[in-house]
C-alpha cells in the first residue's frame, strides 16, 4: 500500500476525500481558479486532473446537444477537456496547474 | 514574425520509444535531428516521465526505470528536442510547424520520421460521454504519472492488458475497484500464452496483478460488457450484461453497479494523421489496430523521405517500438547517403532481430485489443458516436441509406469526424459502421487527413510581431 494514511479512499467517511495517492510527494501546494472558485492543486498536476480530484468534472457543454462533458482521453487527442486558461483555449489535460491561473468553462464563443 | 525555418537531416514527430530511439540512432551516425513532442518530457505513454516537482518514487516501476534510461540516451545524443511543442502543420519537402511556449517555429528536413503512437479506441455505449467516464489510458496517466486514483469507487471495463494494469494499480494504491468487466473470455487470454512466454517477466507481473485484484475481492466478469451508464447525482449507475465470443451483447443486462468513475477502453488504434495529411498510401489491418501507412519493414512509406515507425505504423507494443525506431533511422540515414550499404545491412539486421523478438508479446496483446465488429454493430441507434459534433449512430446510418458510400461522405453529410478532434476518437468506429453496409473497411475508406493537426488559434500561429516586420512592397510609381 503506497496510499497516504491521512485519508481513506474506499469508505467515503473521510471529511476531505481526495483522489491523490501520495500528497506528500508532490510539488508545491498552489491555488488556481475555475470560474472564479478557488481550486487547490500541486505543481506538476495538469489542470484537468487537479479539477477532477476537486470533484469538478464538467468542463464544458457539447456544441449541439449541449450535454455535459469532461476529461476523457487525458493525452491531448480528444479535445473534450478544452477550457479557457488565462484567455487561451487549451485542453485542460495538457495545461499545467499554476498559481493564480484563471481557468474557465470551455465555450464555443470567444473567451468570457 | 516566424523566423527562417531551422534545417535538419531528419525531423522526428513523437518522443515515445520509437521516435526517441530514432533520434538517438540518427545522432549516432552523425546526422542532425530535431525531435518534437507535445509532452514536457520524452518517453511516450508507457515510459511517461513523472511530473516535474513530484518526488521520485521509492521503488520505480520497470517502465519508469527504462523511461529514465531512454531519456538519458536522448539527452546525451545531441538531438535538438522541442518538448511541450505541438505540431499543427506538416508539408511536403518536409516542413513541420510547431507551437511552443515561445511561440511558433518552423523546421525543415529531407527526412520526416513519424512516431506518433496510438490513441485509445472506445466503442460507444449509452452514457459514454458523461463526465466521470474516462479511457483506460486516461486512468493509466492518472495512476502512473499524476499519482491519483480515477475514483474512490471505480468500475474498470473493456479489453486488453490495460484492464488488468489499471485495476491492479487502483488496488495497490488503496482505491476500490467496483468490478473488472472484460469483453474477452478466459479462453481468449489463454490463446495468447504461447506468445506471452516470450516475456516471462511481463507474464509473471500480469499474474501478480490478477492475484492482487482477486485478493481484494473484486468481482471479475469475463465475457461481459457495459450496456449503459447513467448519471445518478455525483455517482454513475452502470448496467453490465454478458457478451458472446464476438463481443455482441447476449440477453439482457443482468448486473447493476454504482461507481463514481467508469474507466473503459477497447484497444488502441494507430495515430496516422501525419501520413494521411501527406497522402501516403494506407491499408487496413485489423490485427495491427486499423488503418496504417503502407511501409516496408523499415518504415519507408510510399512517399520518398517519409517514414512511419513504432506503434503508429501498426501496433506491436512499446518494447518493439524502440527497436523499430532504430531500424527506421538506419533506413533514413542510408537513404540520405550517410550510412554505407554494408553498415546499413549489418546494423539493421541486428535491430530487426531484436524487433522481431519483442513484437511477439506486443502482437499477442494487439490481438486481444482488435476491434470487434459485432460489438460495433450492436451500438444502440440513439447513442452518440462522434462526441465532438454529437452525431448519433442513427444519423450515420441515415446518411448511408441516403447514399454515402465511404466515411468522407458521411463526414460531409453529418459533420461526424469534423470536430476539434479531427475524427481521432470516432474514426475507427465510423469506418466499421460504414464497412458493414458497403462491403468492408477498404471500401469504407478513412477520413482524409486535414490540417491543422490540432486546433490552433490564428494568434498562436502568427506569434508576436511588430508591424515593421511585415514586408510592404514599394508603391508602384504613379
Amino acid at each position: 500500500m503506497s496510499s497516504d494514511t491521512s485519508f481513506d479512499n474506499s469508505s467515503g467517511r473521510n471529511p476531505r476525500p481526495d483522489l491523490r495517492i501520495a500528497p506528500h510527494a508532490r510539488g508545491a501546494a498552489i491555488e488556481f481558479r475555475f470560474d472564479g472558485r478557488a481550486v487547490a492543486a500541486y505543481e506538476g498536476e495538469s489542470v484537468a486532473c487537479a479539477l477532477f480530484a476537486a470533484g469538478i468534472r464538467t468542463l464544458r457543454a457539447s456544441p449541439r446537444a449541449e450535454s455535459a462533458r469532461g476529461m476523457f482521453c487525458l493525452m491531448g487527442s480528444c479535445q473534450e477537456c478544452v477550457v479557457w486558461a488565462d484567455g487561451r483555449r487549451v485542453p485542460a489535460c495538457q495545461e499545467l496547474a499554476r498559481a493564480g491561473l484563471d481557468v474557465r468553462t470551455g465555450t464555443i464563443a470567444a473567451a468570457p | 514574425m516566424t523566423t527562417q525555418p531551422r534545417a535538419f537531416d531528419a525531423i522526428v514527430i513523437g518522443g515515445g520509444p520509437a521516435g526517441l530511439m530514432a533520434a538517438v540512432a540518427v545522432r549516432r551516425q552523425g546526422g542532425t535531428v530535431a525531435l518534437v513532442d507535445e509532452n514536457p518530457a520524452a518517453g511516450g505513454q508507457v515510459y511517461r516521465a513523472p511530473p516535474s516537482g513530484f518526488a521520485p518514487e521509492a521503488a520505480p516501476s520497470p517502465e519508469q526505470a527504462h523511461g529514465d534510461r531512454l531519456r538519458a540516451l536522448l539527452a546525451d545524443s545531441g538531438a535538438v528536442t522541442l518538448l511541450a511543442h505541438m505540431v499543427w502543420n506538416v508539408g511536403p519537402g518536409f516542413r513541420v510547424d510547431t507551437i511552443g511556449k515561445d511561440g511558433p517555429s518552423a523546421l525543415t528536413a529531407a527526412k520526416l520520421i513519424v512516431a506518433t503512437g496510438t490513441s485509445e479506441r472506445v466503442v460507444p455505449f449509452p452514457g459514454w460521454t458523461l463526465p466521470g467516464v474516462i479511457g483506460l489510458a486516461a486512468a493509466t496517466v492518472m495512476l502512473k504519472s499524476q499519482r491519483m486514483l480515477p475514483g474512490r469507487a471505480t468500475l474498470v471495463a473493456g479489453c486488453g492488458p490495460l484492464l488488468v494494469a489499471v485495476a491492479a494499480g487502483i488496488v495497490k494504491s488503496g482505491g476500490q475497484v467496483v468490478a473488472v468487466v472484460d469483453t474477452a473470455g478466459r479462453g481468449d487470454w489463454a490463446t495468447c500464452v504461447p506468445a506471452l512466454l516470450s516475456r516471462p517477466d511481463l507474464l509473471a507481473r500480469g499474474a501478480r496483478w490478477l492475484a492482487s485484484i482477486r485478493a481484494a475481492g473484486v468481482p471479475m466478469l469475463s465475457r461481459h460488457a457495459l450496456r449503459a451508464v447513467r448519471a445518478d447525482g455525483d455517482r454513475l449507475e452502470v448496467d453490465i450484461g454478458p457478451v458472446g465470443a464476438d463481443g455482441a451483447p447476449e440477453g439482457s443486462a443482468e448486473l447493476r453497479f454504482s461507481a463514481d468513475c467508469v474507466t473503459v477502453g477497447h484497444g488502441l488504434t494507430p495515430a496516422s494523421d501525419v501520413s494521411r495529411v501527406l497522402r501516403a498510401r494506407h491499408c487496413y489491418d485489423a490485427a495491427r489496430g486499423g488503418w496504417i501507412a503502407v511501409t516496408d519493414d523499415s518504415g519507408r512509406t510510399t512517399i520518398p523521405g517519409l517514414y512511419v515507425t513504432g506503434d503508429g505504423g501498426g501496433i506491436a507494443g512499446a518494447a518493439a517500438a524502440e527497436h523499430h525506431g532504430e531500424l527506421t533511422a538506419l533506413a533514413a540515414l542510408h537513404d540520405l547517403g550517410r550510412l554505407p550499404a554494408a553498415d546499413f545491412l549489418r546494423q539493421s539486421a541486428a535491430a530487426r532481430k531484436r524487433h522481431d523478438k519483442a513484437r511477439r508479446f506486443g502482437g499477442a496483446m494487439a490481438g486481444l485489443m482488435a476491434i470487434r465488429p459485432a460489438q460495433v454493430a450492436a451500438i444502440p441507434e440513439d447513442t452518440i458516436v462522434c462526441r465532438c459534433e454529437d452525431v448519433t449512430r442513427a444519423e450515420i446510418e441515415r446518411a448511408i441509406e441516403e447514399g454515402a458510400r465511404e466515411v468522407n461522405q458521411v463526414k460531409a453529410w453529418t459533420r461526424c469526424g469534423m470536430g476539434p478532434c479531427q475524427g481521432r476518437t470516432c474514426a475507427d468506429v465510423v469506418g466499421e459502421l460504414v464497412a458493414r453496409r458497403v462491403g468492408g473497411r477498404e471500401a469504407a475508406g478513412y477520413f482524409t487527413g486535414r490540417l491543422p493537426l490540432r486546433p490552433v488559434s490564428l494568434e498562436a500561429i502568427t506569434g508576436d510581431y511588430d508591424y515593421s516586420d511585415i514586408p510592404i512592397p514599394k508603391a508602384a510609381p504613379l
